[in-house]
């Protein structure tokens, strides 16, 4: 059973099926409506199609280096190793990607990739990515449970084998549709419900990223991994409010658009940190060469990590050098002729146009910080994707250690499909090799499942949920932000544990069917649980370090660079450990000093 | 800029319902739907809308504003003056499951029956070749959020429940035209298209390109050169010839 149908969900649906398991696709949207449609820029992967020099190599390095040599090391290598064949495969299974001249699959610049890498389509790659996904899945015949909402993971009460107590034995949940309840028997069940983001003000994610599989884990026993590093875009849109927080694509950059500041001057040159001085070039003019010859050009400091733009964004709007509406300036129109801009970002010139009335191959556009992807996820295994408890696995967003302390950009596509395809692959393995000693779901959980669910609807006088989900909001983007302290950090707990009391007695209008209120009454629980894994981890970790930063311990501590904040949940309580990364493999560790300039 | 906007929100379900009336703020800039969702947050939280992105690239919250299918996440409140009512409705070609969502299952069955993509073999070099002009035709089609406002604004199906079994709608048209385009596919959907698809069917009336959010050539690029190429394999004296022969 896949919880999910996104990249992560549908690559892992499909590979599940393809190892002859009987596989379901379960998600809370209609297919096809995932958050990996608004995916704009491109899948990475070392295929070397337009740089040679390219290979995994690389991207392993620009990887660990982009996640501040925080990732798990054994992920990042099988990602960059893997993902030009998961590419390849999307273009066996129908998907058009934008072509170089010699007809191969073209790749585009991206910050922090040495390397143009990015197979895209134009500035919509994830809608081509999850329409070759889905319909790849349709063609298979896999079930598609779709409007469905999974409010718990089951475990077993067989009595089977000794210590099997701890397994997966299914979920439960409802159908959005009629409100009616459904329980899936189910060995193997792989969490890929993407991230966290709705539990911010500002964000570019939609409804569904409430945090579903993080909290299902914690609650069925599995750990979470480095909570702490939420990445906010450097480029969202801030005007008008009603759009504030969508997201503008990186390959705006990566095309050629720059950053400038009310001065109108380019302030990432004064950015440029002393980890990334040796790469980034120092002038415009050596920036500006660099799109044609990235043999003898630095990379231009507009494409740093996004941890690091985001930053010096932040930084600028403070220093009061930002624009009208509380952003930056980022210009492509006077870089890039119109034809250029209007083929290669579509999506961009129609979303301005339509929504801001800003043309963009003719003036400037006006972004911001938004909060857009989590690094921490479920604490799983790099070759299995299974988590602490068995028959539990998770892939995409929902699964920690991957990027580290920050994500590099395009990075997220190709870790769907990797980490998506390896889950699928041994959760089909898992349930096979059970035979006849298949889990069973204990009646009685699912009594309480069902009570749990209706609570709601029992409660007269109390809070309204979307009251409450909007003070949650404000409070992580305030509290826990771009930008944090330990006192604020301790404030946010504070008010995360009083709306966790307040949670507890929330009244809904009307009946089961199809009544928002009533799921994101149900959706909160879920908020609130990841929302105090953050701030817990954001206060324990006293360092700044990729999507983490500390006004009040600004600088990284060596102290924490090999070191992971793992959270789990006992009667309700989070708690957390540090734990120490394993050494990498000297011949890893080798990739990492070796300096690939000028070098093929 | 704020002002009170009155709305008018179709609430109900298969069995019926009406119009009600809401008084409700809007701010600058604002989208319908961010108004709907105020409506939510504030005076009815059970209001049923089906909505993602909220940026126009998921293609979930279609529904009808005034009259006209639209997505609420991308029509601007500055289309109306702020004395005339806002009317939404639940988009009409589809049964109402609640308020503005209704069930759209048709179009994931029709889906179904789309033979699948099926690819020419690789090239030697193990790579595939494709000139960026030919992918190009395909992917305006791609495009496609499924948003399913063709659907809704055929009259093929709008106007004539009894068509659905045997049409498929623009939206599908685009799919079965994106395929034939595919420089790598080898199967051949024309007979499908034409019997099993409806194509016949379409009348040409554009009314779906029309309402495509996305600006896809539904008629002119997908449509029409289907309806060609139909012709010209249905009714090729060439092939009618052979054919004629062969049965001999």
């Amino acid at each position: 059973m896949v919880i999910g149908a996104g990249g992560a969900g549908l690559r892992a649906a499909i590979e599940a099926h393809r190892q002859g398991a009987r596989t379901a696709i379960v998600c809370k949207s209609l297919l096809g409506k995932a958050h990996t449609v608004m995916a704009e820029g491109g899948i990475a992967a070392a295929m070397g199609n337009v740089w040679h020099e390219d290979n995994w190599k690389v991207h392993f390095r620009d990887t660990m280096r982009g996640g501040k040599m925080l990732n798990n090391w054994r992920m990042a290598q099988l990602h960059a190793q893997e993902a030009p064949d998961r590419v390849w495969e999307l273009e066996e299974w129908g998907a058009l990607f934008d072509r170089t001249k010699d007809g191969l699959i073209s790749q585009r610049d991206f910050g922090g990739h040495r390397y143009a890498r990015l197979a895209h389509v134009g500035d919509r790659t994830g809608l081509e990515m999850i329409r070759t996904l889905q319909q790849h899945a349709v063609a298979l015949g896999i079930d598609v449970f779709m409007e469905c909402t999974v409010t718990r993971l089951l475990k077993d009460s067989s009595g089977g084998r000794a210590g099997d107590s701890a397994r997966i034995a299914g979920a439960f949940g409802y159908w959005r549709e009629t409100g009616r309840f459904v329980c899936f028997d189910a060995p193997a069940v792989i969490l890929a419900t993407g991230g966290i983001g709705k539990s911010y003000q500002v964000t570019s994610n939609s409804w569904e990223y409430t945090g579903d599989g993080h909290a299902l884990a914690l609650q069925a026993g599995a750990t979470l991994l480095n909570m702490e590093f939420v990445q906010f875009h450097p480029t969202g849109m801030v005007w008008p409010l009603s759009v504030k927080g969508i997201l503008v694509t990186e390959s705006v950059r990566g095309d050629g658009g720059v950053l400038r500041n009310s001065e109108g001057k380019r302030f990432m040159f004064d950015y440029i940190p002393e980890f990334f001085r040796g790469e980034t070039a120092e002038t415009e003019e050596e920036a500006d060469l660099w799109y044609d010859d990235k043999i003898g050009n630095r990379r231009p400091p507009e494409l740093l990590p996004r941890d690091e733009v985001a930053r010096a964004i932040n930084s600028e709007v403070k220093a009061g050098r930002g624009s009208p509406h509380g952003g930056v300036f980022l210009d492509i129109a006077s870089r890039r002729s119109t034809d250029y801009i209007r083929k290669r970002l579509p999506s961009m010139y129609h979303q301005f146009a339509e929504l801001a009335d800003v043309d963009i191959t003719a003036e400037p556009m006006e972004v911001g910080p938004t909060c857009h992807y989590v690094m921490g996820g479920v604490e799983v295994d790099a070759d299995t994707a299974q988590s602490g408890v068995p028959g539990l696995y998770a892939a995409g967003e929902v699964a920690g250690g991957m990027h580290g302390a920050n994500r590099l950009g395009g990075n997220s596509l190709s870790d769907l499909l990797v980490f998506g395809r390896r889950a699928g692959e041994s959760a089909a393995r898992y349930a096979t090799k059970l035979g006849d000693e298949r889990p069973a779901v204990a009646e009685s959980d699912v009594g309480a499942a069902g009570r749990a669910a209706l609570a709601p609807f029992e409660e007269e006088g109390g809070e309204n949920p979307y009251t409450l989900q909007g003070e949650l909001q404000e409070t992580m983007n305030s509290l826990v932000g771009i930008i944090r302290t330990a006192g604020e950090v301790q404030q946010a707990l504070t008010r995360i544990a009083e709306l966790k009391q307040r949670a507890r007695r929330l009244t809904v209008q009307g009946h089961r069917q199809y009544n928002p209120g009533w799921h994101l009454s149900l959706d909160i629980a879920n908020m609130l649980r990841v929302s105090e894994c953050i701030a817990k981890a954001a206060l324990v970790r006293q360092e700044s370090r990729g999507g983490h930063t500390r006004d009040d311990y600004p600088q990284p501590d060596p102290a924490w660079a090999g070191v992971n904040v793992v959270l789990h949940e006992v009667a309700g309580q989070v708690f957390l450990i540090k734990q120490e990364i394993p050494p990498m493999p000297p011949d890893l560790a080798e990739l990492l000093t070796q300096e690939p300039t000028k070098e093929a | 800029m704020a002002y009170d906007a009155h709305f008018r929100v179709w609430r109900g379900d298969i069995d019926g319902g009406d119009l009600v009336d809401f008084t409700v703020p809007v701010n600058l800039g604002e989208v319908v739907l961010d108004v709907l969702h105020r409506i939510q947050a504030t005076q009815a939280g059970d209001l049923a809308i089906r909505w993602n992105c909220k940026a126009g690239k998921c293609g979930s919250c279609s529904a009808e504003v005034n009259g006209r299918p639209r997505l609420l996440c991308m029509t601007r409140m500055n289309l109306f003056t702020a004395s005339d009512p806002v009317v939404v409705t639940p988009l009409r070609a589809f049964p109402v499951i609640r308020d503005l969502v209704t069930d759209v299952s048709y179009n994931y069955e029709k889906a179904k029956q789309v033979p699948a993509f099926s690819p020419q073999p690789r090239e030697a070099d193990g790579t595939y070749r494709m000139a960026q002009v030919d992918v190009e035709r395909g992917q305006e089609f791609r495009k496609c959020i499924e948003c399913f406002l063709c659907q809704n604004v055929c009259h093929v199906i709008r106007d004539h429940e009894q068509n659905k079994p045997a049409f498929a709608g623009p939206r599908h048209f685009i799919r079965y035209a994106e395929l034939d385009m595919h420089p790598l596919d080898t199967v051949d959907r024309k007979q499908m298209v034409q019997e099993q698809a409806g194509l016949g069917l379409c009348n040409i009336t554009k009314c779906c390109t029309e309402v495509c959010p996305e600006h896809i050539g539904i008629t002119d690029n997908a449509i029409i050169p289907l309806k060609e190429r139909v012709v010209d394999t249905k009714y090729d004296p060439l092939v009618w010839l052979g054919n004629k022969i062969r049965r001999r």
